[in-house]
């Protein structure tokens, strides 16, 4: 009888430590949004969106420049992953043999867990030293991040796509290129647009690479990829370095923003997914 | 069990043997020593068989005897299997299908193929028809090609109003006439039919079936099924398809090869009676 106490007990206290656990994994956001946004919402105003940095000494100035910078700089990353991630992954499911696949797997994740700063300093070596800290070098950083987030997102959806499919184009003599092309990837657009998104997500808020590679930029909107782009993690990293307490607050309200966008990325890309999801299964 | 096959579509069989005098007729798949293996397994092991033209052929037999196996052989599809060994001979009108420089893509082209479970593309009913066509050149006169194909597949009616509406609400028989359709749609020589009617309740199979006395005009028809009075009511010609055990080993072998009414009023094989009347499998 005791032994059945024990038990019970010991179950109940074990359910307790995993309830607390995830509780507290919530709390961790919970606390991060609030804190967040109660020291950022000073600074929010429709000038913070609108207009452009202060000159040094100031008052005022928004973040719109590094708003433009930063939307560039990952709508380009996007431009420049989102084919290689989608073509890797056709390639893994549909094309490569199983000794292949299983290598370029690895190395994808072992891409995947590169610390950013590691391809900051690479692309900061290939195209920022010798020449100048430009857009095009940041997204190319960004590039490499979101390549293999959108790589593995887009095999999964396509494992999703039932093999009979394939077969039942196949066995109208179509030939396997134009089967994915007309049936596989439009089966699973919805999956890689939610890929894509929560690779956006990640890559807007990505600092270490733009430190080194879009970090000295002019205070005005700048839509010249050739040139250092204005943008909100490096904003944010600046602005929390300087003695102005008024930047301080700026930085947590820029900080506000990019979390707002992610948060909203993220449940736009679960949102995508569902409705993809019910789509392949009629 | 043993009345099942003096059932009515016996006067169909008795047609269809007047109609599908073997030796008249032309032959479409000249089959000599097929051997099939998937690594140490011998799916299907040295058959020999013909297949005729506007002839509907059936394929029976227990389960792992390598019925789908020996059809998918026809069209390549076990090409697509890793692992997967041909050996013996397929002539398809005096071509060897497994010959070199054939290409299986061309092949599957001209050899369509159903599949046991209807798989239609999560697109618009027309768009399924209309695909292969599209995709293979065949852009002229689409919409009409889309509509005869539909037509012949005896889904024109159900759904001439609805053609921009998702095949995947369509019911389980009617998406597997809309995936012979779709097959149909690309004018193919051979359609082969791998236990189609098998997930679909005894209207949609009876459709399925009617249906495929239609199709034999046109096409050659290889059928695959596991029901024996599907095979007495369609086929003009059965072929029983049995498990050898040997060492352990269990290899698909052809018992015998005959006119439906034959193999299933008076077959000749000891394994192929005891099959059809019953007694095992």
């Amino acid at each position: 009888m005791s032994r059945y106490r024990r038990r019970r007990i010991v179950n109940r206290a074990m359910e307790g430590v995993a309830t607390v656990a995830a509780m507290l994994a919530v709390g961790v956001l919970a606390i991060v949004v609030v804190s967040v946004a109660l020291r950022g919402a000073g600074a929010l105003s429709w000038e913070f969106f609108t207009k452009s940095q202060a000159l040094f000494g100031q008052p005022g100035g928004g973040i719109a420049n590094a708003i433009v910078g930063t939307v560039l700089l990952v709508t380009l990353a996007a431009a420049m992953a989102l084919p290689v991630g989608v073509l890797t992954a056709v390639y893994l499911t549909e094309f490569a043999p199983r000794r292949v696949a299983v290598p370029i797997q690895v190395v994808l994740d072992v891409l995947a867990g590169l610390p950013t700063i590691v391809l900051g300093i690479f692309v900061y070596a290939l195209f920022v030293i010798g020449h100048t800290q430009s857009g095009l070098a940041g997204a190319f950083a960004l590039a490499i991040i979101m390549l293999p987030l959108v790589a593995r997102a887009t095999q999964e959806v396509l494992l999703l796509v039932p093999a009979t499919l394939r077969e039942a184009s196949l066995a109208l003599g179509v030939r396997r290129w134009r089967t994915v092309l007309g049936i596989i990837l439009p089966s699973s657009v919805g999956g890689i647009l939610t890929g894509t998104v929560l690779a956006v997500a990640r890559a807007a808020g990505e600092t270490a690479p733009l430190l080194f590679t879009s970090s000295i930029f002019a205070n005005t909107v700048q839509t010249d990829v050739t040139k250092a782009l204005p943008n909100i993690p490096v904003l944010i990293f600046t602005y929390s370095e300087q003695a102005d307490p008024a930047l301080h607050e700026q930085a947590w309200a820029a900080a506000l923003v990019l979390m707002a966008f992610v948060l909203v990325a993220s449940v736009a890309a679960k949102a995508l997914l569902a409705r993809s999801r019910r789509k392949l299964a009629g | 069990m043993t009345g099942t096959f003096t059932m009515a579509p016996v006067i169909d069989v008795a047609q269809a043997r007047k109609e599908a005098e073997p030796v008249q007729r032309e032959v479409v798949f000249d089959i000599k020593g097929l051997t099939v293996t998937y690594g140490r397994l011998t799916a299907i092991s040295d058959v020999d068989l013909e297949v005729y033209r506007n002839v509907i052929t059936a394929v029976i037999g227990p389960s792992g005897c390598g019925k789908s196996t020996f059809i998918r052989c026809l069209n390549r599809m076990n090409d697509l299997v890793p692992g997967a060994r041909i050996d013996g001979r397929i002539m398809y009108h005096d071509e060897d299908l497994y010959g070199p420089g054939v290409d299986p893509v061309e092949v599957r082209r001209r050899i369509g193929m159903v599949f046991q479970k209807a798989n239609p593309f999560p697109k618009s009913i027309y768009d399924n028809v209309a695909w292969g066509p599209r995709v293979l050149g065949m852009k002229k006169d689409l919409d009409e090609r889309v509509e005869k194909a539909l037509h012949d597949a005896a889904l024109w009616d159900d759904v001439k109003d609805r053609l921009k509406k998702n095949a995947l609400a369509l019911s389980g028989g009617q998406q597997q006439r809309l995936c012979i359709a779709r097959a149909i749609a690309v004018e193919p020589d051979v359609l082969l039919l791998d236990e189609p009617a098998s997930a679909l309740d005894p209207i949609a199979t009876s459709a399925i079936e009617e249906l495929m006395h239609e199709l034999k005009r046109d096409y050659t028809l290889v059928i695959v099924t596991h029901n024996m009075q599907q095979a007495a009511r369609v086929a003009d010609l059965t072929a029983f398809f049995s498990l050898e055990v040997d060492d352990s080993r269990r290899t698909g072998v052809l018992v015998e090869y005959d006119l439906t009414e034959k193999i299933f009023t008076n077959p000749s094989d000891k394994r192929t009676e005891d099959y059809v009347t019953g007694r095992f499998g």
